[in-house]
C-alpha cells in the first residue's frame, strides 16, 4: 500500500506543483494517475522513488515514510518505466534489462538468464538479447523498458506515460501486455497517463487530476464513467460531447444478430452483440454491460 | 630540391618525428582529462558555460609565442625547458575543448539520465555508466580537433630552441632549403594522421553501439507476441 499524506511540493522557481494531496493507492492493483499535463501527475509519482521530494507531507510504502529511506537503494527496489523507454542506447537489451539486478550485486550468470525469462514474458524474441535500443522498433523498446522495470522482481512498478510514444495498434498491445502480465505478477502498479481510454482501460482505480495535483474524482473506470462528478471531468471523459453516450443506430446495421453503436453525435462506436437477436432499438441502453466500445476495450467478459 | 637528404637525414628526421609526438601527445591526453570536470559543470549551469567559454576563447587567441615564454616566467622553469611546451599546447588543449566537452554533456539524453537515477544509480555511478559514454562520440569529435590543433601548434616550439618537427621550418628558412620545409610538412601530417587514427581506434573499441549505428536503418520488423 502507497500512501500520500497532505504532500505539498513547490519547486524552487515558486511553481506550485501540488497543492495538498492525499491518496492511499492499494496493493496488487492498477491505480491510474490521469490529467492534462501541469496537473503534477508525474511530480506525484516521483515522490513515490524519491526523485522528487515533497516540500511537506509525506509518502509511506506499507506504513514506512519513504523519506527515511536511502533514495537509491529506495529506487532499486521500485520498478520504473517511462515514456521513450529511457533505455540506455549504449548498453545491449540484455544489459539493460539486467541493469538493476547488476546493481544490486546479482551475479551476471543469473541476471541474464532472469533477463532472458523477462524477455518470454513482455514478449520480446530472445534473438533480439544483443541488439541496441537504437535498431528496436518503438513497441519493442518499451516491452525492454518494461522488462527491465521488472527484472528485481519489485512489489512497486511506476510507469509514466509509457506508451504514449507509440502508435495506436502497438499502444493497444502493450496496453493488454500489461493486464495479461499484471494478472500474472499482481504488483502494485502506479501507472500515469493524460488519456482517459488508457486509464479507463487499465485502472483497477482512476484518479482524475486537475491543476495542482488536485483529485477530482477517484473511484472505479464504471463508476466515474456512470457518474461523473462535475463538468470537468464530464468534459475529460467526453462525456459532455455525448462521446459515451451510445444509443443503437436505426441506419445500417451489420450483418448477423449485432447491432451497431452510435454515440450521440451518430459517430460509430462499435458493436453491440443481440445473442436473441431481436434487441429492439428502443431498448437500447447506453449503460448495458454487454457494450463493447472500441474506445473502451475493458472488456466486462 | 635535393630527395638525397632525406635518406641522408632518416635518423634526424625519425628522431625528430618520436619527439613531436612525445611533445604532442601529453597536452592532448591531459588537455582531454581536464576539459570531462569542466564540461560537465559547464553543461549543468549556463551561466558556468558561458564563464568558461569566454576564458578558453582568450586563452586560445593569446599567440602561441606569447604563451611559451610566460609559461616558464610565471612556472620558474627554465626558459628551454620542454614541459614549457608542454604545459602551453595543454592550456590551448583545454581552451579548444571545453566547448566539446560542455556540447557533449549537455548532449546526453535527459530522460535517458532520469531514467538511470530511477533504476538506483548513485551520482557516480550514474555519470561513469552512463552519461560519460553518451558523451563520448562528441568527446571523441571534440578530441580529434584538438588532436590536430596541438600536432600542429607543437611546431612553435621549434621558435623557441625546443627540438620537434617544427625544427625543420627553422632550419630550412635560415638555409632557404625547400626540402626540409617540406620534409617538416609531410611528417607533421603523418604524426596527425596516426594520432587520428589511433582516436579513432579507440573511439570504435570503447563505443560499439556508436559503430553500430549506421545499421540503424535496418527496421527490424515488430514481432507480436503469441
Amino acid at each position: 500500500m502507497i500512501e500520500f499524506r497532505n504532500v505539498v511540493k513547490q519547486f524552487p522557481d515558486g511553481t506550485l506543483a501540488v497543492e495538498d494531496f492525499s491518496l492511499v493507492l492499494p496493493s496488487r492493483r492498477i491505480t491510474v494517475l490521469v490529467g492534462s499535463s501541469g496537473s503534477g501527475k508525474t511530480t506525484l509519482m516521483r515522490m513515490i522513488n524519491r526523485m522528487v521530494d515533497p516540500s511537506s507531507g509525506s509518502v509511506e510504502i506499507d506504513g514506512v515514510d519513504v523519506a527515511t529511506r536511502e533514495p537509491v537503494e529506495l529506487r532499486r527496489g521500485i520498478g520504473y518505466v517511462m515514456q521513450n523507454s529511457g533505455l540506455m542506447p549504449h548498453r545491449t537489451v540484455l544489459d539493460n534489462i539486467t541493469t538493476v539486478p547488476r546493481l544490486t550485486g546479482v551475479p551476471k550468470a543469473d541476471a541474464r538468464r532472469r533477463a532472458l525469462e523477462l524477455m518470454d514474458v513482455v514478449g520480446l524474441e530472445r534473438s533480439l538479447a544483443e541488439r541496441y535500443p537504437g535498431q528496436l522498433s518503438g513497441g519493442q523498446q518499451q516491452r525492454v523498458g518494461v522488462a527491465r522495470g521488472l527484472a528485481v522482481d519489485p512489489n512497486i512498478l511506476l510507469m509514466d506515460e509509457p506508451f504514449s510514444a507509440v502508435d495506436p495498434i502497438v499502444r493497444d498491445e502493450l496496453q493488454q501486455e500489461v493486464l495479461r502480465i499484471q494478472a500474472e505478477l499482481a504488483k502494485t502498479i502506479v501507472f500515469v497517463s493524460h488519456d482517459i481510454d488508457e486509464a479507463f482501460l487499465l485502472g483497477d482505480e482512476v484518479v482524475v487530476l486537475e491543476r495542482g495535483g488536485r483529485i477530482v474524482q477517484q473511484g472505479a473506470p464504471a463508476e466515474i464513467l456512470a457518474n461523473p462528478i462535475n463538468e470537468f471531468v464530464a468534459n475529460f471523459i467526453g462525456a459532455d460531447r455525448g462521446k459515451r453516450r451510445l444509443a443503437v443506430s436505426s441506419a445500417a446495421q451489420p450483418d448477423g444478430d449485432d447491432r451497431l453503436l452510435v454515440d450521440a453525435g451518430g459517430y460509430p462506436v462499435g458493436l453491440i452483440a443481440a445473442p436473441d437477436g431481436r434487441l429492439a432499438t428502443s431498448d437500447a441502453t447506453p449503460k448495458s454491460r454487454s457494450v463493447s466500445n472500441k474506445t473502451d476495450q475493458a472488456g466486462d467478459a | 630540391m635535393d630527395w638525397g637528404w632525406i635518406s641522408r637525414n632518416l635518423d634526424l628526421i625519425g628522431g625528430r618525428v618520436l619527439e613531436h609526438m612525445a611533445l604532442s601527445g601529453p597536452p592532448i591526453v591531459i588537455g582531454f582529462l581536464l576539459s570531462i570536470p569542466f564540461g560537465y559543470w559547464a553543461s549543468r549551469s549556463r551561466i558556468v558555460r558561458s564563464v568558461l567559454l569566454v576564458i578558453g576563447n582568450i586563452v586560445y587567441t593569446i599567440p602561441a609565442i606569447a604563451l611559451i615564454v610566460f609559461v616558464p616566467v610565471v612556472l620558474g622553469l627554465a626558459i628551454l625547458d620542454p614541459v614549457n611546451l608542454v604545459i602551453a599546447l595543454t592550456l590551448y588543449a583545454i581552451a579548444l575543448m571545453i566547448r566539446s566537452a560542455a556540447d557533449a554533456f549537455a548532449a546526453v539524453p535527459r530522460d535517458v539520465a532520469a531514467s538511470a537515477t530511477a533504476m538506483g544509480y548513485s551520482g557516480w555511478q550514474r555519470f561513469f555508466a552512463v552519461e560519460l559514454p553518451l558523451a563520448g562520440p562528441i568527446l571523441l569529435a571534440g578530441v580529434r580537433v584538438v588532436s590536430v590543433s596541438t600536432v600542429s601548434l607543437a611546431s612553435v616550439g621549434a621558435l623557441t630552441g625546443i627540438e620537434n618537427l617544427g625544427s625543420f621550418f627553422t632550419d630550412a628558412f635560415q638555409r632557404q632549403f625547400l626540402t626540409e620545409a617540406l620534409v617538416g610538412i609531410v611528417a607533421v601530417l603523418l604524426v596527425a594522421g596516426l594520432f587520428d587514427l589511433i582516436l579513432t581506434a579507440i573511439g570504435r573499441a570503447l563505443m560499439p553501439w556508436n559503430r553500430r549505428e549506421p545499421t540503424r536503418r535496418l527496421v527490424v520488423p515488430e514481432l507480436t507476441t503469441a
